[in-house]
């Protein structure tokens, strides 16, 4: 698998498995998850420094930004005010003009606010941004992004943080072919076979932070995340059998006494 | 130096003396001048300005860096290190997710 490479905006990505780095009980434990990994992508999020606490401790100094794509997210922001706040706050504190853009429309179930999203990107968009929309799982929608110039859409599978898996696998199929850009399925996964169906219908990459950050053992789920992923992206080139009513004996007839 | 001023970093109030700058401030507060990102009154200044910006009184000093974040939750900075919304009508707490079946 190892040259089976994706481009977004130029860029060349060979790990189909990003990952995100909030909700672990240590920076030491995000290090080894994402490393068990093997995401050469991790989002991060932007947040007031805390001013009174001296042990500053800093993500970045466990996640090298040397060895790994470093996506800024815009969580937590119900405004395109916040989101374009937050996009340029994450560009002045980095390295890159890539962001995960995150417009929020309702809080009970983190669904994005599409129409705040394709504003927000149309702003940062011509300002220069890399803008990778984190949106539903609609193809209308995702074809306007691409229309207005995003290089790659993130639809959900289901609620941020849920688990619940692909809720909606025809509407992201439709989707997948609906757009040329890489699709990177984003939030929503909740076990290895959800990450593995993804891949399956064509996602050019997976996003997932609970599934990992949540699981009983990080590490050891990280890894299956990696194999899952893998597997996906493997079955998806063989291709698939189509599905069938009845049975199809594998044995032949002849020779039977 | 100049006379005292007292501006707002990160929402907390703080007593300075007059014309010192971003640069200064940073070095007191032992934050790293890589992988910060600083705003001044809603202006978000480039690195290379940080040692020439002297602050005012009242100015309004918001201090960010890069946390731990997949999608909407919110890693080790916890909701405090949530900038105050801009709009203030959006400013709701999150809902905790609850288990449903």
């Amino acid at each position: 698998m190892t040259d089976d490479r994706f481009v977004i905006a130029g860029r060349e990505f060979k790990s189909r498995l990003w990952v995100g780095t909030g909700k672990y009980k240590s920076f030491a434990e995000t290090q080894k998850a994402i490393e068990a990994s093997g995401a050469d992508v991790v989002t991060v999020a932007v947040r007031r420094v805390n001013i009174t606490d001296r042990s500053k401790e800093n993500l970045l100094d466990y996640i090298d930004p040397k060895k790994y794509t470093i996506l800024p997210n815009t969580a937590g922001c119900y405004t395109v005010e916040d989101a374009v706040r937050y996009s340029r706050l994450a560009r002045a504190a980095g390295v890159s003009d890539l962001v995960k853009l995150e417009v929020i429309g309702d809080e009970k179930t983190l669904f994005p606010d599409t129409a705040g999203l394709i504003e927000a990107a149309k702003i940062l968009i011509k300002e220069g941004f890399i803008v990778l929309p984190y949106t539903n799982d609609d193809p209308v929608v995702a074809k306007k992004l691409v229309d207005i110039g995003c290089p790659a859409v993130m639809p959900l599978a289901a609620p941020i943080g849920s688990g619940l898996g692909i809720r909606n696998p025809y509407n992201l199929k439709i989707l997948m072919e609906s757009v040329t850009v890489p699709v990177i399925v984003d939030a929503g996964v909740g076990t290895a076979s959800d990450a593995a169906l993804a891949m399956e219908y064509g996602a050019d990459a997976v996003l997932m932070n609970t599934a990992i950050a949540g699981a009983r053992d990080p590490i050891a789920m990280a890894e299956a995340m990696k194999y899952a992923v893998w597997a996906g992206r493997l079955a998806y080139k063989a291709g698939r059998i189509p599905k069938k009513l009845y049975a199809t004996a594998s044995s032949p007839i002849e020779g039977m006494l | 130096m100049g006379e005292a001023i007292r501006i707002q970093v990160n929402g907390e109030t703080r007593d300075w003396c007059g014309g010192v700058t971003v640069a200064d401030l940073l070095r007191e507060l032992e934050i790293a001048t890589d992988r910060v990102a600083v705003e001044v009154n809603l202006e978000i200044l480039d690195r290379a300005q940080f040692a020439e910006h002297r602050l005012r009184d009242g100015d309004r000093v918001e201090i960010l860096s890069f946390i731990g974040g997949g999608a909407s939750g919110i890693g080790h900075g916890g909701v405090d290190g949530r900038l105050a919304c801009t709009n203030r009508r959006n400013c709701q707490s999150r809902a905790a997710s609850s288990a449903i079946f």
